[in-house]
């Protein structure tokens, strides 16, 4: 049974295909641990490739001093290595720009998971060397590269737990199943041991004193077994697709899709990766969620960067983010996950422990209790050895001293109030009176002071007022019961405001984002011109992120200007053309706060079209910490990515245009050639001939021969001048130069002077004009009604036989005057009358009646240009009438 | 005297349109002098002191408003423009400079020289204003001030009979709204030319045979009004 496969997923494979026939090839020399000899065997490979005549280049190597490897480079072609300073150190790296230069076949580059020095000089372009062969790659040259399995960013942690020795240089698990090969190295650990021994194995100087703890035959063991099981996983997932994409056929909506709640704690970053191993195991699609809560505000500056920097791990990973807020976590995670269909939510263990998780049931808890519709996971801590525990100083906030001395006051404002009221009233109501100044105090100066004004109240009440008076000590018990409520009460007010102001804080900064991004929408949304949009992408940017920020945009050649003209305010001067070309080039981000250029002092974000990148806009914040936060970041594309659609929208309709405008302009140009060259031609035809007659003394004329051959010639010329005045006119209207003149004119003297103007021509009709007596003035340009005129008169000549009857009316209705030219003729042609008013239009394509069919456009043109309209109708009985409704016009001053 | 011709000075950049003109003119008797630019226009007017000078707008050194403007420094002669700048603005331009009417390219030979004899004929009245007018079979006393049709009295206002004077001043010639208005009405009511256009209405009710298409007081569109008389038996006035 063969299953129809969805056409988007055809559509996608086929992309995929096209995107990997363009793409270099990517190999990885895979191993369990350094020593097992990836190096040897990949320059091994090197020289086979070699021998058969492959254009392959060593880009870079490290030898690590081994004879052994040095022999195998000899014969290769080698790239010379980029000497990199930082601090003292000249530290010899991979040459990026140079092996793009080169462009080689296959390009040999050692240890994918390599750092690049992102302090040194010169800078190189991205932190990581898998980015640098990423880069290669899609400049379509194929890389082969080496690989430890503790380098896989998702089995970092389990890598960490076994050895003891956390790696910090890792590698996106995408680069690694996106590889085309991946070449198993193995070597028994036994035998590495041996060679361990031998001295075989390089090891960098602080990797030396670790090694003692790594190279244990568990340890070994348990590396290989992972090596061994991610390369079968890979293999796996290649054979299920090539065996007819099994994951595929299944629906889209049976695809799992995992919920990783992560809070600010150091179990957040263990979550992100056990819910990355969960989500590949399962094929789901998997959401990384933090939750903004009040308390998290209250969080240490540390403690926030950590969240940050696990979701980047998590966007890393290939997870989407997503920052949520709600008063507490469980709220907002269970109605996200309804809203997202979430099948399982992975959480951490409880934290609350003891009392405090009697009070308030921990996030798990609440979770497990809430959700019916999914499962929840709760994910063990487990103490990952070898990572230094992380010192995280809790915020120290700032001690508002005036406060507490505010504080201290309304307890002084109690004990006078109550040793006023002492003589007259019980104790129990001076309480009441301490009772109100703690609350007053939690309400208005917060925790800190409202506990210390709880503190002295209690004790001032005591000591002034509860028997024995001036005395601390209490005599009767039930005092001491007073003493814990106003204690409580004062404390319980205090952390309800505070948790009520953080909560309306977060909302507000929420509304405060979505406000701005909507206003900048809408902004854009009313502008259709590039320097508007651009200028108003900038202000909005600006204000948004507290920066400066530019929007370039490639000129033809596409490379990326800087604005020219007046600048924005908040534009942004400084933005490295090369950074922001090669963001343009790539479609990616550089710059500051990604992995690309990160020590660049501007963030430069692609604005990605449909079908290309647009433009690009770079950012430079005035704090730099302001664009490392996630929610900041997501913001900032939310925006780029606003300002590309619209960008888009304006290309588009531009693009829309210029071509509607080319298509008409070349079919005009068309049609005007083969018009005016017949048009001009038969006259001109006429006047040579007759006039070679006339010139020619051979030629024996009769006087009455020569008086008709004349007045042909005189008839033509005309004919030509109104063809050429004609189109000079069309013309003046199509390139919008013409300015009415406008005046208050007669209806009849218009007629009047039009009939006059056509008095030859019209000889042979009779011509009719009636015209009401009381027709009002109009206000209207008075050789272009004329000239309407005029053309409707002589188009009803050219149309109808001699002695027809031709009638010229008028009518006025509340704010119009209608003028008519009705004729007895053989009536319009067949078709929507409206075709007879475009230009080079004759009513019948064969007829000879002449006239480049421009008369009846140039009607349409004034008519309009005064506000009026103009149709052409059968009449009744026989014949075409024109009717031309022109607006009175304002009334004069 | 001899033979009194008028010499007729030709400003124009086109030979072809020099020697067409010049047959023309010549074989209505008159001397032609011909000039090339308005460098040598202006040399020439200076020079001979012709009794009218066609002048085209387009001219290779300068522009022919400019030559307008400078012969009208020094000499009322009478100027008719020639020009392909059909454009309402145009003529209204040249005409202020100080030219008497204007004829456009393409013209006709009947129309070219019914318009230089009008100017020549406004030349050699000066500013006098006619004594009686002629229009058809209505006799027009201008200076008893009294019209009468072939069926007695018609009964003028003041107003129509100084528009009638004023067009009758310049009688062939073009007179522009402005200038109607402005010898009519007085300068203050300069720019309001929607009374002009009533009275212009009601002038030809009265003294057109067909009012709808008149003959007498004929529309220039967008610039003014001509009053055309028909031609006097004799060419020339002596």
């Amino acid at each position: 049974m063969t299953e129809r496969r969805d056409p988007d997923e055809l559509l996608a494979d086929v992309q995929r295909e096209e995107a990997r026939a363009r793409r270099g090839r990517l190999r990885i020399f895979f191993g369990s641990s350094a020593g097992i000899g990836k190096t040897y065997s990949m320059l091994e490979a090197a020289r086979g490739a070699r021998a058969a005549g492959a254009d392959l280049v060593v880009g870079y190597v490290e030898p690590h001093g081994r004879l052994e490897t040095e022999r195998l480079l000899i014969g290769l072609e080698c790239l010379p290595f980029l000497e990199v300073r930082y601090r003292a150190l000249v530290r010899p790296e991979f040459d990026l720009d140079a092996a793009l230069v080169r462009r080689p076949a296959i390009l040999l580059v050692d240890e994918l998971a390599h750092s690049n020095l992102v302090e040194g000089e010169p800078r190189p372009r991205h932190a990581k060397r898998w980015q640098d062969v990423e880069e290669l790659l899609d400049a379509g040259i194929s890389v082969w590269t080496t690989l430890n399995v503790q380098h896989l960013e998702s089995l970092n942690d389990v890598v960490a737990g076994i050895t003891g020795v956390r790696q910090n240089e890792t590698v996106p698990d995408r680069v690694f199943d996106e590889a085309d090969e991946v070449e198993l190295i193995d070597l028994p650990p036994d035998d590495l041991l041996a060679r361990l021994r031998a001295g075989k194995v390089y090891l960098a100087d602080q990797a030396a004193t670790a090694s003692e703890r790594f190279f244990r035959k568990p340890n070994l063991l348990a590396l290989r077994e992972l090596a061994l099981r991610r390369t079968a996983d890979r293999v796996d997932a290649a054979a299920r697709e090539y065996a007819g994409r099994e994951r595929h056929s299944r629906p889209w909506l049976a695809r799992d899709r995992f919920l990783i709640a992560v809070a600010p704690d150091d179990q957040a970053e263990q979550l992100v990766r056990v819910g990355k191993r969960f989500a590949d195991a399962l094929d789901a699609e998997w959401i990384v969620v933090s939750v903004e809560t009040p308390e998290l505000l209250k969080l240490g500056e540390a403690r926030r960067n950590q969240r940050i920097e696990v979701l980047r791990l998590a966007e890393s990973l290939g997870a989407e983010t997503v920052t949520l807020d709600g008063a507490t976590a469980a709220e907002a995670l269970t109605e996200y996950a309804r809203l997202r269909n979430v099948t399982r939510i992975v959480v951490g263990e409880a934290k609350r422990r003891g009392w405090r998780s009697w009070l308030r049931r921990s996030t798990a808890i609440e979770l497990a209790r809430r959700g019916r519709e999914f499962d929840v996971s709760i994910i063990a801590q487990r103490e990952a050895p070898g990572s230094p525990p992380r010192a995280y100083p809790g915020s120290v906030p700032e001690i508002r001293w005036r406060r507490y001395w505010l504080a201290l006051g309304i307890s002084a404002v109690c004990t006078g109030l109550a040793a006023l009221m002492y003589p007259y009233f019980e104790l129990t109501n001076l309480v009441m009176v301490y009772l109100l100044g703690s609350t007053i105090a939690a309400l208005r100066l917060g925790r800190g002071p409202a506990s210390l004004t709880a503190f002295v109240n209690v004790a001032a009440f005591d000591f002034c007022f509860v028997p024995p008076r001036f005395s601390f000590a209490v005599s009767d018990f039930q005092y001491l019961v007073t003493f814990a409520v106003m204690l409580g009460m004062t404390l319980v007010v205090a952390s309800l405001v505070a948790s009520v102001r953080a909560q309306t804080r977060v909302a507000g900064a929420r509304e405060r984002r979505t406000a701005l991004l909507y206003a900048m929408s809408r902004e854009l949304a009313a502008n259709r011109s590039f320097d508007t949009l651009a200028m108003v992408a900038v202000k909005h940017v600006a204000e948004t992120f507290a920066s400066e920020a530019v929007v370039l945009m490639p000129d033809p050649s596409g490379r990326l200007q800087l604005p020219e003209g007046e600048r924005a305010p908040g534009a942004f001067a400084g933005a490295d053309l090369s950074i922001a070309q090669w963001v343009h080039d790539h479609g990616k981000p550089a710059g500051l706060g990604t992995d690309t250029l990160p020590a660049a002092p501007a963030q430069y974000l692609p604005l990605a079209g449909t079908r290309r990148t647009l433009g690009v806009l770079a950012v430079r914040p005035r704090q730099r910490r302001r664009l490392l936060l996630p929610e900041q970041r997501h913001l900032l594309e939310t925006f780029a990515g606003q300002i590309a659609l619209a960008i888009e929208r304006a290309q588009l309709a531009e693009d829309a245009e210029a071509a509607r405008v080319a298509a008409e302009t070349e079919s005009l140009r068309n049609t005007l050639l083969a018009s005016i060259s017949h048009d001009l031609r038969t006259p001109l035809a006429v006047i040579a001939g007759a006039s070679s007659a006339l010139a020619d003394p051979n030629v024996e004329l009769r006087p009455d021969a020569r008086q008709a051959l004349a007045h042909s010639i005189d008839t033509k010329a005309r004919e030509m001048s109104e063809l050429i005045s004609n189109v000079l006119d069309l013309m003046r209207f199509e390139a919008g130069e013409v300015r009415l003149r406008l005046e208050w004119e007669t209806v009849d003297d218009l007629v009047g002077t039009a009939l006059a103007r056509l008095d030859e021509r019209l000889r042979g009709w009779r011509v009719e004009v009636v015209l009401p007596a009381e027709l009002p003035a109009v206000r209207v340009d008075a050789a272009l009604i004329i000239q309407l005129l005029s053309n409707l008169l002589d188009n009803a000549a050219r149309h109808t036989p001699r002695g027809t009857r031709i009638r010229v009316g008028a009518t006025q209705s509340d704010d119009t005057v209608e003028l008519s030219v009705e004729d007895t003729g053989p009536g319009l042609p067949p078709g929507d009358p409206e075709r007879l008013f475009a230009k080079f239009q004759r009513g019948r394509e064969e007829s000879n009646a002449g006239g480049a069919g421009l008369g009846l456009a140039i009607c349409r043109a004034i008519a309009r240009a005064h506000g009026g309209r103009i149709s052409a109708t059968p009449r009744p009985g026989g014949g075409a009438c024109f009717r031309f409704v022109l607006p009175i016009g304002a009334e004069p001053p | 005297m001899t033979q009194a011709m008028f010499q007729v000075l030709i400003v124009e950049d086109d030979s072809a349109i020099r020697g067409v003109l010049r047959t023309l003119l010549e074989a209505q008797h008159y001397r032609v002098i011909e000039a090339e630019n308005a460098g040598r226009g202006s040399i020439e007017a200076r020079s001979h002191r012709p009794d009218a000078a066609i002048i085209d707008l387009g001219l290779p050194d300068r522009d022919g408003l400019s030559l307008i403007r400078e012969i009208r420094d020094y000499s009322p002669l009478p100027i008719l423009v020639l020009s392909a700048r059909t454009l309402e603005s145009a003529k209204i331009a040249a005409l202020d400079a100080g030219a008497d009417d204007f004829v456009d390219k393409p013209f006709s030979a009947p129309e070219l020289l019914a318009r230089i004899r009008a100017v020549l004929r406004r030349n050699a009245r000066g500013e006098q204003q006619l004594p009686h007018l002629r229009l058809g079979r209505i006799e027009i006393d201008l200076t008893a001030r009294v019209a009468t049709g072939p069926d007695g009295a018609l009964h003028l206002t003041p107003l129509e009979f100084r528009l009638l004077e004023c067009l009758a001043r310049h009688a062939g010639m073009i007179v522009t709204h402005a200038q109607l208005v402005r010898e009519v009405w007085g300068p203050e009511r300069a720019g309001d030319t929607r009374g002009l256009r009533s009275y212009v209405r009601m002038l030809r009710q009265k003294l057109e045979p067909e009012p709808g298409q008149p003959r007498y007081i004929v529309t220039e569109a967008g610039v003014g009004y001509r009053l055309i008389l028909d031609e006097p038996g004799p060419e020339r006035l002596d």
